[in-house]
């Protein structure tokens, strides 16, 4: 065969390899390196936890600081949502109370939120250590931890929310 | 009004018309429809805009001065100027697409003021190659249009109130709106990334403050789910996602993440805090249905509605819109007497699956209190229910996905108000 046409087949060889030659390929490859302050979102299994720990204690610090003024003295509410009580509501035809710890399923989520969001005029400022400390003094206040509990990677994980089992995943009709 | 010769066009209870009597135009029907007590017309005369030059030319046209209410309403969380909704004036507005300028919003954290130049979209998690995208890049790709409408999964929430609110269509509908979106198919991108055979979801989020976040069934994105780029046919607007926005047709607005940054191909849902403490439907039970998906099939009478007073008896034309989730709307009925007795309504072309579809019929009002009321039923073969069926289903604390049909009462001074039938 001669060098062209082996260059030819080389060629065709790594078109055919490309997964969809057809298709434009405008894309960078990036690397998670890169890619790592945007990749904040966290699994229900804690996949995606950073290092990091807090307590309640450290947690009332940083709430009463940053999150009381919207969302109430001890996540009470007011002016904004409540994040604490309303256990025992969601059953019947009274309003029902929905927080963090009657209604959340996942405390992996209330990491993941208030580190993307929160608080509300400064969202994504929060170190981790203040996150882990202001989801353990949410968490504590439900009464879904105890008061000297530490939140880390491994731990929050493994909180059981009161209303972990309280979602049916919907079909047409119901 | 006493029985006419074309009596044999009532198809339903108080005055309700054959739908195809406006489109035969048929004379003598039509005819019998405009009072013969009109009075004369006054003489034309010349205005001053027949005679002078008009304005110059702009860069961007706006809607004529005497339209100026024709405008959004819009609620925000205290402490707050962009966090909340604002909502489509359905009752001034007609046919089946929505001005860009009114579509309605939801927002979490107000409207980023996003370069575009700095704006990027990545792709990553289970996928072969991690990719960037510019949005330059993006609209390099071969582009595609659609029609789709958008529902946020809380509009007509007010109606599981006990009682009916004294409000319009806008307080109650207003979080509906259609367009034309043109981008790209999002499998496109996810197959030039390479979709690991372990990934059966995806997590799309959005570089506003509130980082908005929504996971997505794989199967959705590989169907009919667009990186949309343009809105009737300029760039989205940033109220809709600028400078590039998620958009899955028939789903729940919330999950339709507006400017777009991110897509991570997981295994199961990230459970983010819209899809378990938001957007989930709380049952008499205490359990919540979660994954609520596709909007259900839904209509409601724009015209007449609240606050657009009827002007006597005569002939009217009902109109107003259907949609559904799950595809094309086969037949709209309209009631005038509460849901005892139906007729079948026109549909105004084009009808397109998971867009909104503007349907008409004619109606003899005689002046008399009426309840007016419609009721969708999409291919699948669903109907829409009325408020006791959807209650009887799910209670009335659910507040998302309320598909219920709204009832509006005409009282024989012509005044329509949000009653429940």
């Amino acid at each position: 065969m001669s060098t062209r046409k082996l260059l030819a087949a080389g060629t065709l060889l790594a078109l055919c390899s490309a997964a969809f030659a057809q298709s434009p390929n405008l894309g960078k490859p990036i690397s998670p390196e890169d890619l790592a302050a945007w990749d904040i979102s966290i699994g229900p299994d804690g996949a995606g936890l950073p290092p990091g720990s807090g307590t309640p204690k450290q947690g009332e610090e940083v709430f009463n600081t940053k999150c009381q003024a919207c969302h109430g003295a001890k996540g009470a509410g007011q002016p904004n949502d409540r994040l604490v009580g309303g256990m025992g509501t969601l059953a019947g035809d009274k309003p029902a109370v929905k927080t963090v710890g009657s209604y959340w399923p996942y405390a992996t989520t209330l990491f993941d939120y208030v580190r993307r969001a929160m608080p509300y005029v400064d969202s994504k400022s929060l170190s981790n250590d203040e996150v882990y400390a202001v989801a353990a003094y949410i968490l504590s206040l439900n009464g879904v931890i105890g008061d000297t509990e530490t939140m880390n990677a491994q731990t929050l994980p493994h909180v059981k929310m009161p209303n972990r089992d309280g979602f049916i995943p919907f079909h047409r009709g119901e | 009004m006493k029985d006419s010769p074309e009596s044999h066009e009532q198809v339903a209870g108080n005055g309700l018309l054959h739908r195809r009597m406006f489109l035969a135009a048929s004379a003598a029907a039509v005819g019998a429809g405009i009072a013969p007590s009109r009075l004369s017309a006054e003489p034309l005369p010349v205005e001053p805009w027949m005679q002078i030059p008009g304005a110059g030319f702009v860069g961007y046209g706006q809607p004529s001065k005497f339209e100026e209410k024709v405008a959004r309403t819009w609620a925000s969380a205290p402490g707050t100027t962009g966090t909340g909704s604002a909502r489509t004036p359905h009752q001034r507005l007609n046919g089946m697409m929505t001005p860009s300028g009114l579509h309605y919003e939801r927002s979490h954290s107000g409207i980023p003021d996003i370069n575009p130049d700095a704006h990027r979209v990545v792709i990553h998690g289970l996928v072969k190659r991690p990719l960037v995208f510019t949005v330059d890049d993006l609209s390099r790709y071969p582009l595609v249009s659609r029609i789709a409408f958008l529902e946020c999964a809380g509009n007509s929430g007010i109606l599981f109130q006990k009682a009916p609110a004294p409000v319009n269509i806008q307080a109650i509908h207003g979080l509906l709106s259609c367009s034309e979106w043109t981008g790209v198919k999002l499998s496109v991108l996810l197959e030039e990334a390479g979709v690991d055979a372990s990934a059966k979801w995806l997590l799309a989020e959005g570089a506003d403050a509130a980082g908005m976040s929504r996971s997505v069934p794989l199967e959705k994105a590989m169907d009919d789910a667009m990186v949309a780029l343009y809105q009737n046919g300029e760039r989205v607007r940033p109220s809709n996602g600028y400078p590039v926005r998620l958009l899955l047709p028939g789903f729940e607005g919330n999950m339709n993440v507006k400017w777009l940054r991110r897509i991570k191909l997981t295994e199961g849902p990230t459970m983010t805090k819209d899809e378990t403490s938001k957007y989930t439907v709380t049952l008499p039970s205490g359990k919540s249905l979660q994954f609520v998906f596709p909007m259900e099939a839904k209509s409601v009478i724009t015209h007449p509605s609240p606050g657009l007073t009827m002007r006597g008896p005569g002939l009217y034309e009902i109109s107003g819109l259907a949609w559904s989730g799950y595809g094309k709307i086969a037949k709209v009925e309209v009631s005038a007497d509460g849901g005892k007795s139906w007729g079948l309504a026109a549909l105004q072309e084009p009808v397109l699956p998971k867009a909104l579809t503007r349907f008409r019929m004619p109606w003899r009002w005689d002046g008399a209190p009426v309840t007016l009321q419609s009721r969708s039923t999409d291919e699948t073969g669903y109907v829409q229910p009325n408020r006791a069926q959807l209650i009887a289903l799910r209670g009335d604390r659910g507040n998302f996905h309320n598909n219920m049909i709204t009832s509006w009462g005409v009282s024989d001074k012509g005044e329509v108000k949000n009653v429940y039938a």
